[in-house]
């Protein structure tokens, strides 16, 4: 009798609810901390990057048009869904490192935590950002935050599943869309992600994640107009051409240093959503 | 208030209209206008410039190392008002360094309550002297008296009286966690607001814990030379303000100084991008206000003579020299050709001129530069085939000085609908839904401001919401207060000024 023979995932990006490969059919192999093959994953183009800010695009209005409250509760389901499979994304990060034999489960354990506080953001940071104004003349003025759009992620090598659900939920809470680079060295982690996003309630469209060459791509997130911030782990040269490239369309950026502590509770809270928010003051006069 | 049966003499593209709102003729028709001679009603009082300005660096006014200084004109009169300090790189440099040495021996330390009571000081000072200043700043800007005096002055005074009070009460601009000042701040403000635009940038600074290097700009640094002195006259410590003057080249050793710990600018897009691209290897952070092409949108079911009121308020104000001017109006098209009609009645009683009388409503435009961009876009307009009307007022013989203007007819590839203008000079155009006002209304690269005016609340609110701006006005319009956020959408900028938001963007999160 002979041995059966294991069924071999093909890794594929998840885009716009669906799971494609990259649109020039590239891919770079991945190997595990043993120096074995595991898979070839979509080296994306600017093409795909592209592609994939049209689909968060598309999925901005329906995303942030949804109550609070709703947002709240499918990033808790998202949460809920990655504590479900917490041994499967566990497997994976040990695949690929010889420290995540150990920190693996924590790693997995605090990216569920980190959902659920986001999750419960959703209908509270308002109150905490936002304001009446007691302005000296007779009017009604509020300042009230909107979604900023379509963010940029790039995402870190570190930490490449609570960094990156960290940078996903603090700037999807308030209603913005994102396309994620994942993590060059280790992309796997995310693209297991993205299988668990598709069963999630999440919209497809509201999180893209894509996978390739940061070299290649920095230099699109940076000038893509209809991107709106970008929110990177970054230095030297990549952090200067992204915030060089911003400047064409007068956009925001984030940098964050790789050696950030991702568990530390400053990486998390209602300050990180405020980055991404934008502040709308409006006026009517009080009369009859 | 005369009353005439054929306002026609009086109106220079007035046939077109009159064919279309022919049920007007033999109607009576109010006119203002120039059917009677204004006396004039000059402001005098002295606003005390001095011949010569040199920079403020460390609590003292000190002469620029390059030795050179260039001559400020008064727009109305063309004729020098006084001298200001070019400063240069080492002018700069100087400059941080007292600012670096004010933060760190002085300002910093200092308990919130007493750096209040200096803050709390120079808003005091302000308002005592609140004529002069007015005064100064109609010569050097060419502003109507009535504006300076009446919005400028006042709400200068009022930024530095509201932030004054944060200073002691900072641990509530960031619920849950802790802040501390950025350090030194380098500010670059623009000529429309000269001193209110020194007050948006330096008061919040101040209250948070911050020093201050600020240039303004080189047409109008008059008023921030004489602020410059009440800042000695209010004992506030040596180097925690300092001012220095010139143009785009000590704007640009600024902005690329290495002690600044955040750069905030209000200005041009194109400036800000160039200071974005300046700072993109150091990262440093970055405020930045620009510019706008606000919509104005009116329905049908608007209070039509308020909404005349405002549409005029929102181009005209300050000669339209306003990066939140409500420079395109998109009236609904069932209302449009009445209530163009109205407009330009209304626009035919404005009163272009010395902007030291009382009587102006038009002063003088800031800049030969300006008037130059503005005829530029003017003429464009016309070539691209909107229809043009500027009422028949005289214009001084001297000085720069621009007709208020409106364009109908405009569609939204113009150049007169997409860029911005900075001057008296509206562009008309119309819809027929709410959909396409917001879709017409968002068609820009700007998203500073927006207007609406409708009598049907949840209208406002979804309009409100709609809109891609970061200050809405429904049924008002250019309306700013100390308490209230403001600053743009996409390429309009990114943080605010004003408010708790606004002092947040001035601390460090620790």
């Amino acid at each position: 009798m002979t041995a059966r023979i294991p069924v071999v995932k093909t890794p594929k990006v998840y885009v716009g609810g669906a799971f494609i490969r990259s649109e020039s059919g590239r891919t770079f192999p991945v190997y595990d901390s043993g120096g074995q093959f595991v898979a070839n994953v979509p080296q994306c183009t600017r093409k795909d990057l592209r592609n994939a800010v049209e689909a968060a695009a598309k999925a901005g209005p329906g995303w942030s048009a949804r109550t609070p409250y709703n947002r709240g509760q499918i990033i808790y389901r998202l949460a809920e869904m990655l504590e479900a499979r917490a041994d499967e994304m566990t497997s994976v990060l040990r695949q690929f490192s010889p420290e995540w034999t150990t920190a693996a489960e924590r790693e997995v354990a605090e990216s569920v935590d980190r959902l659920v506080h986001y999750a419960g953001w959703a209908d509270k940071y308002e109150q905490v950002l936002g304001s009446a104004n007691p302005v000296a003349a007779p009017f009604f003025n509020f300042t009230i935050t909107e979604p900023v759009g379509v963010i940029g992620i790039i995402a870190s090598d570190a930490s490449p599943l609570l960094g990156l659900i960290t940078q996903i939920a603090a700037t999807i809470v308030s209603g913005n869309t994102i396309v994620a680079l994942a993590s060059e060295s280790t992309p796997y982690p995310a693209i297991t992600l993205g299988e668990m996003l598709a069963t999630s309630d999440l919209p497809g469209g509201v999180v893209n994640i894509i996978t390739g060459c940061r070299k290649e791509l920095i230099p699109t997130f940076a000038t893509h107009t209809h991107i709106r911030g970008i929110d990177a782990v970054a230095t030297g040269d990549d952090a200067t051409s992204l915030r060089r490239g911003a400047a064409d369309s007068v956009k925001r950026v984030k940098v964050r240093q790789p050696d950030i502590d991702w568990s530390s509770d400053r990486a998390e809270g209602v300050y990180e959503i405020r980055h991404f928010v934008e502040f709308k003051t409006v006026w009517h006069p009080i009369g009859a | 208030m005369a009353i005439t049966l054929d306002p026609s003499e009086n109106e220079s593209a007035s046939k077109d209209s009159k064919k279309k709102h022919g049920r007007r003729q033999g109607m009576p028709e109010l006119i203002f206008g120039d059917l009677w001679e204004y006396d004039p009603a000059p402001e005098t009082a002295d606003p005390r410039i001095r011949q010569r300005y040199d920079l403020f660096i460390g609590g003292r006014f000190i002469a620029p190392q390059s030795g050179e200084y260039f001559t400020s004109i008064n727009p109305a009169t063309e004729q020098p008002v006084t001298e200001i300090a070019l400063a240069n790189s080492a002018d700069v440099d100087s400059a941080y360094m007292a600012a670096q040495l004010a933060y760190e021996t002085v300002w910093r330390d200092m308990t919130g309550r007493e750096r209040g009571k200096y803050i709390y000081r120079i808003a005091r000072l302000l308002q005592d002297r609140a004529r002069e200043f007015a005064v100064a700043e109609s010569i050097d800007g060419g502003k109507p008296i009535r504006e300076s005096r009446d919005f400028d002055v006042p709400m200068a005074a009022a930024h530095f009286f509201y932030h004054a009070g944060w200073a002691d009460k900072l641990a509530y601009v960031a619920p849950g966690r802790t802040v501390e000042p950025i350090g030194v701040v380098g500010q670059v403000i623009p000529w429309n607001f000269p001193l209110l635009m020194l007050a948006w940038k330096i008061a919040p600074a101040m209250a948070a814990g911050n020093c201050v290097v600020l240039k303004p700009a080189e047409t109008t640094s008059a008023t921030a030379m004489k602020f410059a002195e009440l800042l000695q006259e209010a004992e506030l410590p040596d180097g925690v303000v300092n001012i220095v003057t010139g143009a785009g080249e000590t704007g640009a050793a600024l902005t690329g100084h290495p002690a600044a710990r955040k750069i905030a600018f209000t200005g041009s897009t194109e400036v800000g991008k160039l200071i974005m691209r300046q700072l993109a290897e150091r990262g440093t952070r970055m405020t930045m206000e620009l510019g706008g092409k606000a919509a104005n949108v009116v329905f049908e079911d608007s209070p039509i003579d308020q909404a005349v009121e405002g549409v005029v308020n929102g181009i005209f104000f300050n000669q339209g020299h306003v990066c939140c001017a409500g420079s395109r109006l998109l009236i609904q098209e069932s209302i449009a050709d009445s209530f163009v009609h109205k407009l330009q009645q209304r626009m035919a009683s404005l009163r272009v001129g010395d902007p030291l009388d009382k009587n102006t409503d038009i002063g003088a435009i800031n800049s030969r530069e300006q008037l130059d961009k503005i005829c530029d876009l003017v003429e464009s307009g016309v070539a691209e085939g909107a229809k043009l009307y500027q009422p028949a007022c005289p214009l001084p013989s001297r000085g720069f000085f621009f007709r208020p203007t409106l364009f109908t007819e405009v569609t939204q590839s113009h150049r007169i609908a997409r860029e911005e203008i900075f001057g008296p000079v509206l562009s008309i155009l119309t819809f027929r839904t709410m959909d396409e006002a917001i879709e017409k209304a968002n068609n820009t690269m700007y998203g500073l401001s927006a207007g609406v005016w409708t009598d049907k609340g949840s209208r406002i609110l979804r309009m409100a919401a709609e809109l891609k701006a970061g200050v809405v006005w429904a049924n008002t319009f250019n309306k700013f207060d100390p308490s209230s956020p403001f600053g743009g959408y996409k390429e309009s900028g990114f943080g605010r000024e004003g408010g708790r938001q606004g002092l947040l963007d001035y601390l460090e999160l620790s």
